[in-house]
């Protein structure tokens, strides 16, 4: 591979994949260029894939064939972002985007919009693009994209990701080959300092500074490691990436071995991700097969490669010495730091860890300047994040702002609000290691330091919403027996303080709480914070501590009143029967399994509170709404 | 070469034969080597570990202690239908933990056993990162997603007609 057949791959499919970056009309100038009149590009992330996206694409083909329609091409791309209205399906040039797509709805779309003259059915595309009058929004003007700015995902969801030549039609590999010919290490490490990008694994350490602390490092042989064990639960930003626009990661990763002195690259992935292993796979193979890894990279003598490597489901392996050991084969057990990986990492050798989406802002940078990159988000906190969106919001699925946008853009804007009415009452940021921000933080701009500063944390980007019905209390104790199933053991303050907070939890769960626990809970988390081997154990209490912070009347009345206000907790839960509702159909006393409810045909039923398990049963039984819970 | 006394066909031994050799000579392999036994063999049983720790040359306690540490390793078999139900926060919050409470009620087990016919095992599982769907599980590779216990339901009535095919 030259440069000069990376610019000719490039130029050859420049059009085609432009069509898809460009606004309607222009896209149609671009689109006379092409083979293709039409392109139709349907999402083959997890989210679409697990809502039927592949048998749309299936139809598709049919019923373009049985049309004898042959100048359409069909493309599989990764994550449009919006999950929750999958599968997705975008025709160019024009940018319908049609929602929730279902195979039987596809020979319509065919024969009424894809055949030559054809207009879009606008009843299958998504509301938020179609005015009243019927003509149509680009997508770039609706709520969810409005405010997004997408620099790790530029590609995601616009090019066929097990394709490089569409990947090289996008600038792929022309960061490296930047790097490669104009630039040395130290230029890199200057730009990547200059341009402010931080880890985007959780911490947000400066990245600049850890490649130069490998750098510096005198060692023939060195590595270069991505995090990619995207395991904190409602985190899929990674995931993403991988799905969508591979190259971006094996592109930087190859920056990072010419920048360190690193001739090896290691990929440790989330098994649980199958679609994401099989797109890394093809494009690592593709990237040898152009001469893009390898020997003598782009005819500079640069020699790279990148092995992938599987994890097995333990949570802290994300935890970069665990992720090191567990490379080497072994139980995956985080090492006390110093030495740091910079100076002994993987197989004891200088090695940098960064994650998938810090590695996806790096040829960006190159090639923009850090100038251009610096402009962008906080003072201190540059860039865009990813965020995974979950959780109580309409809009579930994959956004990506500047740094600097509040919880208030996101949730009511980009997230378009709560579903059903309800009330907002938090976000859940950073996962096991993060914390919930309460309504009153809601217009804080999101960075590093102001998360932590909320108490809660940026972590990997999995941003779960919380409405009036999730109980905080509750929710700790979700993430608690997260982290008791998930510590490795190997230090006591994590293992044992772990499941001691649980007990704790536990307890108040049940109306068996005093207030003195919850000085306890503080004191061990204190204890945890600063005994701790690693990351896992040291913000483990995290959830705990945020909770008690901004909802400590939840934890009060579920130790004083004994009662659980967003009725979650069902050991405090009450059920009662409306006398004027209930029809005596005797259907919940059937289903009582402890005999709580008594009454004759035809006449009120009753629970005997001093039986009554508060299993719920009868309240999902009863078909007249007579039986509520307080 | 080996027998385990499991059951197992010779095309697995040859297979199993084929990862030992593959993998010998790379550092750090026994991870890939577990993964693609289990692969193999659906699970790794204790003399499946004790002739990788023999051919790899390392201890059979260093190799239990790796089988044990990861929630993916399995050391007994599971059902025909593998049911895994999504623990993760989105799931969770969306009622997960209704659907669990079903199926464990359906098929009279609990999360982490298996059926005595061998048809069904369930276990739990943190984020399979379809949160679009929530909350999710998956039986084999599919996914199911937008669950509530009565969706459930169907869903495993087909699977107990033998539905292998069924796409709900």
């Amino acid at each position: 591979m030259t440069l000069e057949r990376l610019n000719g791959i490039k130029a050859k499919h420049y059009d085609l994949v432009m069509v898809r970056k460009l606004v309607a009309e222009e896209g149609a100038k671009l689109a006379e260029n092409t083979a293709y009149r039409k392109q139709v590009l349907v999402c083959g992330g997890t989210g679409c894939t697990s809502s039927g996206s592949k048998k749309v694409i299936a139809a598709l083909e049919e019923s373009l064939k049985e049309n004898g329609i042959e100048d359409v091409l069909v493309v599989r791309t990764g994550c449009f972002g919006l999950c929750s209205l999958g599968p997705i399906m975008i025709v160019y040039p024009e940018g319908s985007f049609y929602s929730q797509v279902t195979p039987a709805e596809v020979p319509e779309i065919v024969s009424t919009h894809l055949v030559p003259g054809g207009h879009p059915v606008n009843k299958y595309l998504y509301a938020e693009t179609v005015h009243t009058d019927g003509s149509s929004i680009p997508l770039s003007e609706t709520p969810f994209y409005k405010k997004q700015m997408r620099i790790a995902l530029r590609n995601c969801g616009v090019i066929d990701p097990e394709n490089i030549e569409e990947a090289i039609a996008c600038d792929a590999y022309q960061a490296l080959a930047k790097v490669l010919t104009t630039m040395k290490p130290q230029d890199v490490i200057d730009e990547l300092l200059a341009a402010g990008l931080r880890g985007r694994g959780g911490a947000g350490f400066p990245t600049g500074r850890k490649w130069a602390f490998a750098m510096a490092q005198d060692n023939d042989t060195k590595y270069v490691c991505c995090n990619a064990d995207e395991g904190d639960p409602g985190a899929f930003m990674d995931r993403s990436v991988l799905e969508g626009d591979p190259h971006a990661l094996i592109e930087a990763m190859a920056i990072a071995g010419y920048t360190i002195g690193s001739k090896q690259g290691y990929v440790y992935v989330r098994a649980e991700y199958p679609i994401a292993v099989e797109r890394l796979r093809i494009a690592i193979d593709q990237a040898k097969e152009y001469g893009l890894l390898g020997k003598d990279i782009l005819g500079t003598g640069f020699e790279f490669d990148i092995d992938i490597r599987l994890g097995a489901g333990a949570f802290v392996c994300g935890e970069e010495t665990a992720l090191m050991t567990s490379i080497e084969g072994h139980r995956g057990e985080p090492r006390p730091r110093p030495p740091f990986p910079a100076i002994k990492g993987l197989f004891g050798k200088p090695t940098i860890l960064n994650n998938v989406e810090t590695y996806a802002n790096i040829a960006p940078i190159i090639l923009n300047g850090s100038k251009w990159y610096s402009s962008i988000g906080t003072d201190k906190s540059k860039g865009t994040k990813v965020f995974a969106l979950g959780g109580k919001i309409n809009n579930v699925g994959l956004v990506e702002v500047p740094m600097g946008t509040t919880i208030r853009e996101i949730v009511e804007e980009i997230g378009g609000g709560v579903p059903n009415g309800k009330k907002f009452k938090a976000a859940q940021t950073g996962g096991p290691s993060g914390g919930c921000i309460s309504a009153e933080y809601m217009d804080v701009p999101i960075d590093y330091d102001n998360l932590i500063e909320i108490g809660s944390m940026m972590g990997s980007g999995g941003m779960i919403i919380l409405d009036e019905d999730t109980c905080m209390v509750d929710i700790s104790k979700f993430y608690l027996e997260f982290t008791v199933d998930e510590s490795c053991g190997k230090c006591t303050p994590c293992r044992i303080g772990t499941k001691k907070l649980l007990d704790y939890l536990t307890r108040i769960t049940e109306g068996k709480g005093t207030v003195e626990d919850l000085d306890k809970i503080k004191e061990l988390s204190n204890h945890m914070k600063s005994s701790s081997l690693c990351a896992l154990g040291q913000t483990a209490a995290n959830p705990i501590l945020s909770t008690m912070n901004a909802f400590y009347d939840e934890y009060l009345a579920h130790i004083k009143e004994k009662k659980c206000p967003a009725h979650v907790c069902s050991a405090l839960l009450v059920f009662e029967i409306d006398p004027d509702k209930c029809k005596g159909c005797t259907l919940c006393m059937h289903n009582c399994p402890v005999g709580a409810i008594r009454g004759s045909v035809k006449k009120p039923h009753v629970i005997d509170p001093a039986k009554c398990i508060h299993c719920g049963l009868c309240m999902e039984n009863c078909h007249f709404s007579a039986i509520s819970k307080k | 070469m080996y027998t385990f006394n499991i059951g197992e066909t010779p095309e697995q031994l040859a297979q199993f034969k084929e990862v030992i050799e593959k993998y010998k000579e790379v550092p750090g392999c026994l991870m890939p080597v577990l993964q693609e036994t289990q692969g193999i063999f659906g699970y790794l049983p204790l003399e499946v570990q004790k002739a990788i720790a023999e051919e790899l040359g390392i201890s059979l306690s260093e190799v239990y202690g790796v089988a044990t540490f990861y929630s993916q390793f399995r050391l007994k078999p599971t059902g025909k239908y593998r049911i895994s139900v999504c623990l993760g926060t989105a799931c969770y919050v969306k009622g997960a933990d209704k659907v669990l409470k079903r199926i464990e009620e359906r098929l009279g087990i609990q999360n982490g056993e298996c059926t005595e016919d061998r048809l069904f095992s369930l276990d739990s599982c943190r984020c399979v990162g379809a949160c679009g769907l929530a909350p999710v599980m998956m039986i084999n590779d599919e996914v199911y997603g937008k669950l509530d216990p009565d969706k459930v339901d169907k869903i495993l009535d087909e699977y107990m007609k033998g539905g292998e095919e069924n796409d709900a």
